[in-house]
Order: structure tokens, then sequence, then C-alpha cells
């Protein structure tokens, strides 16, 4: 199957600099596949997310996506302002006009039925990701790209969201592209997850990831095999810290090591 | 009735309103307030050098303004912060353009006209320029609607539904140039502002979507012309001032009857 968006050798910079904030990221998602992305605060999350849709320059390297890629994306911390007035609906045709029906079915899809007439800024953190989300489906994607989309959202709520992504992607069969933080969780519901720290640490299924020790090394072994809320640890430093690969990690530090 | 000085003035003003509303209901939610500011200011300078060198002053109005425009556009992606650079830009602007029309003596007298409008002046050639700038602005601001309000409201939700936000900031910093040179005779240099954003603040207090604020901002900016022109008249108070005091006046009632 052809990938809907593969990198190859990706490499960005921060701007303005040479430094790079992600170095040679490899990346594929296929269709129909659930991608978990994870790593630490500026491991450069949501630099890939941004690259890989075309709105970030690449230092080096490529990115292809597949001819005709309807893409629904729902992108981190949409701050709304209160200056502009907008319902939920009206925000629904933008920018693509939809009728009323596929407006209010996408509110259903997403279990939030009926909030048509409410203004944006009057939701809570948990409706209006559901309305982003409800606006990223009327595109009728092949991919759904979310960018931590449950941030600001009690356990429970993040459980509902997840699962609410696994019956879309049932129903849709749209490929699924995630950056989060709610590392167990998300893992359950995803096919694939990419840890990530500035380059790619270790890749594979749920399983395989929560075991390798790159992965450990990075969100510490209480994040395995439990339930705890994820807590990011400050103190670590990939750097200065070489980590072990696991089996199956393929990738080396060469470039890094010359740099 | 174009005969009429007091009808040409108001056929003037409600085209200026007209686009005006809209307009500033995206420098509102932009919150481009101080960007208006340094671009209306610079149009003083536009003055100054339009009398100088003997051209239509809307000509020189607008050519200062589109070259500020793309100046304060320029010098924000460079890293100062925002309102530092228009303050900078907006009172410089000023000042310049006072000094430099200090050297054109023709212009010395009637300072104040440019300042503050002289819309009672408005002749029937300035009428056709007003009507026939606001319909293109419009015509660019219907054209481009979806585009212009999603990046208004978030650019990122803008890059990914393919539009380039850098291209819809250009447009409206450029229909804003447009208006300023347009607005320069009606309301007058300092008070170009207060036209964009005052309608459309009152607008605000009622409006649900962004249509309707921007149908309201209209509605209000033309009710604030008329009632603005008919004060002057019975009370003999300058005109631009007047329109402004009245969208003022919608401002604080619009204010007062959502609390109630």
């Amino acid at each position: 199957m052809t990938p809907l968006i593969e990198s190859r050798a990706l490499t960005i910079h921060r701007p303005g600099t040479t430094e790079p904030v992600l170095a040679q990221v490899d990346f594929r998602i296929r269709p129909a596949e659930i991608v978990t992305v994870v790593g630490p605060n500026g491991s450069g999350k949501s630099s890939l997310i941004r690259a890989l849709l075309g709105h970030m320059p690449l230092a080096s390297g490529a990115v292809t996506r597949r001819q005709g890629l309807r893409i629904g994306y729902v992108p981190q911390r949409v701050q709304l302002d209160t200056a502009i007035p907008m319902t939920v609906r009206r925000f629904l045709s933008l920018p693509v006009r939809v009728s009323d029906d596929q407006a209010e079915d996408a509110l259903v899809r997403t279990g939030v039925p009926g909030l048509g007439a409410r203004q944006l800024t009057q939701l809570s953190g948990g409706q209006f990701q559901r309305v982003l989300l409800a606006r990223a489906l009327l595109a009728d994607p092949h991919l759904l790209v979310l960018d931590e989309p449950t941030q600001g959202l009690d356990q429970p709520g993040i459980v509902a969201f997840y699962q609410l992504i696994e019956e879309v992607r049932r129903q849709t069969g749209a490929a699924v592209l995630m950056v989060s933080h709610d590392l167990l969780v998300v893992m359950r519901s995803s096919d694939r997850v990419v840890c990530l720290n500035g380059h790619v640490c270790c890749e594979g299924t749920p399983q395989h990831v929560s075991t390798a020790p790159e992965y450990r090394a990075l969100f510490g072994a209480g994040a395995e095999g439990t339930l705890a809320l994820y807590q990011h640890r400050h103190d670590h430093d990939h750097d200065l810290t070489p980590h072990v690969h696991g089996p199956g990690c393929g990738h080396d530090h060469a470039d890094r090591a010359q740099g | 009735m174009l005969d009429d000085f007091f009808m040409r003035a108001v056929l003037a003003g409600l085209g200026l309103a007209l686009v005006a509303g809209p307009l500033g209901s995206f420098v509102v939610w932009r919150r481009m307030a101080y960007f208006g500011d340094s671009t209306a200011h610079a149009a003083i300078l536009g003055v100054a050098m339009a009398l100088a060198f003997e051209v239509s002053i809307y000509a020189g109005t607008l050519a200062v303004a589109v070259a500020m425009a793309c100046l304060v556009s320029a010098l924000v992606t460079r890293g100062q912060a925002m309102d530092t650079i228009l303050g900078v830009l907006s009172h410089s602007a000023l000042a310049v353009g006072l000094v430099a029309i200090s050297f054109v003596p023709a212009a010395r007298s009637d300072l104040s006209s440019y300042l503050f409008g002289d819309i009672l002046a408005v002749g029937r050639a300035d009428l056709v320029l007003i009507w026939t700038g606001a319909a293109l602005v419009l015509a660019v601001l219907v054209l481009r609607w979806q585009r212009l309000v999603t990046s208004s409201l978030n650019e990122e939700l803008a890059m990914a539904a393919g539009i380039d936000p850098r291209v819809e900031r250009l447009v409206l910093s450029l229909a804003l140039a447009v208006v300023v040179a347009l607005a320069i005779r009606v309301v007058g240099s300092l008070l170009i502002s207060a036209m964009l954003i005052v309608p459309a603040a009152a607008a605000r207090t009622w409006a649900r979507t962004p249509e309707r604020m921007a149908a309201g901002a209209a509605l209000i900016a033309a009710a604030s012309v008329i009632l603005g022109l008919w004060a002057s008249l019975r009370l003999d108070t300058p005109a631009g001032p007047s329109i402004v005091t009245a969208a003022a006046i919608f401002f604080v009632v619009s204010q007062a009857l959502r609390r109630a």
C-alpha cells in the first residue's frame, strides 16, 4: 500500500538557527493505520506534524504526500479569541460551506449533537475538541491529524476521546496520526508508536515500544505496564545520557556524534 | 440632489460606512487597531507629498498608506513586539507628516481638514472615487470571505485547508490602505481608525456570527454618518468628529443594553 505521507531523512532546524529540532526522521503512515508520536516536551513532535503537513520548511530531507490526499487536522491548542463571534454551526462551514444536515451529522458522530447554535467560546474543553474533530471529519479525510487532542481534558474525558477516535477510524477507514502525552491510553489504541526525542528513538507496536529501553529511558520505568498518569521527567537529557538500543530498533547515532 | 453639499456629504459618508463596517470587523478580530492607526497617520505624510508633487491627494495617501502597510508587515516578522513597532511607526509617521506638511505653504492653512476630514467639501469626483474604491474593497472582501474569516480565526486551521495566512494578511493590509486613502476627506487621518473600530466594537455585542457582526458594523457606521452629519448641521460642530461621536454613542448604548 502506498503510504499516505512519507518522510525521508527529514531534518528541521529551529527557525533562524542551524540547531536541529529534528534530525534524519524516516516516517510513514499507511491507509487506516493509527500512528501515535510520543516524546517529551520539546522533542519535536509538533514540528514533525507541521513538517509532514507542509506548514514548515525542511532543512533537508523530503516529505511525500499521496496525490489528492485529504487531511482533517486538529491543531494543538486552538487559541480562541472572544473578539470574533462564531457559532459551532458557522465554524463547521469554515472554510468549506456544508449543509445543516452534514453539520449536524458530524456533531452526532463526535457525540456532541445539538451544539450548533452555541458560541465556540462557551464550549467546555471536551466539547470543543469534539467540535474540532467534527469539523475535521467534514472534509471526508483519508487522514486525521491530531496534535495533542486531549490537552486540558480529565482522565475519563481522555479515555472517551480515544474511544471516539477508534470508532471514527472503524466507521470511516481514515488513518489517524496523533501526537500525545497520554502515553498508556493512547498506546493501547495505536497500531504503531513512534517515540521521538529530536530523532526517532524507537518505533513499533505499543508492546514493543513500551518495553524498549529507549522508551523507558525517556519516560521512566514507571510508565511501563501501569495506568499511572504520565509525568515528564525534566531532568532527563537525551544528549548527555547515551541510551542503549533495544532489539529491532534499527537506527544509529552517527549523524549526531559527528555533528 | 448631488448639487447639495449636504447630500454629497451623506453619500460620501455612507460609501465609507459600507466598507468600514466589514473591514473594521477584521481589524477588531485580528487586533489590528494600532495597525490601522499607523497606516492612517502615515496618510498625513501622503497628503504632504501629494501637495508638494501636485498629484491627487488620494494617490498620495494611497501610496504612502500602502508603503506603510508593507513596512509594518515586514517589521512584524523581524521579532520586535508588534505594539512597539506600531507605536514607533504610528507616531513617527504622524510627526514626519506634520513636519513635511509645514514645508508646503498651501497645505498649512487647511491642515485641520486633513487631520479631521472635510466631508462638507466633498465634490462629485470625490464621490465617484469613494464609491468606486469602497465597492472594490467590498468585492475583494466578499470574494475572499471564507478564507479571510478562517485565517482570522486560526492560522493553523487555515494552513491545513491550504490557505496561506500571509496572503490574507496582505490582502487586509492593502484593503486597509485603500480605505484610509478614501476616508481622508471624510473623517480625516486622525479619526479613520475610529470609523473602523468603533462601529465594529458596537456590533460585536449582539453578533453571533462574523457575517452579522460585519453587517451590523456597516449599519451602525451608516447610522453614525447620518446622525453625525445631522448633528453637525444643527449644532454647527465639525462633521468628522461628530460622526465618530455618534458611533461612540452607539457603542456606549450597545454596552449598556448588554448589561441589562
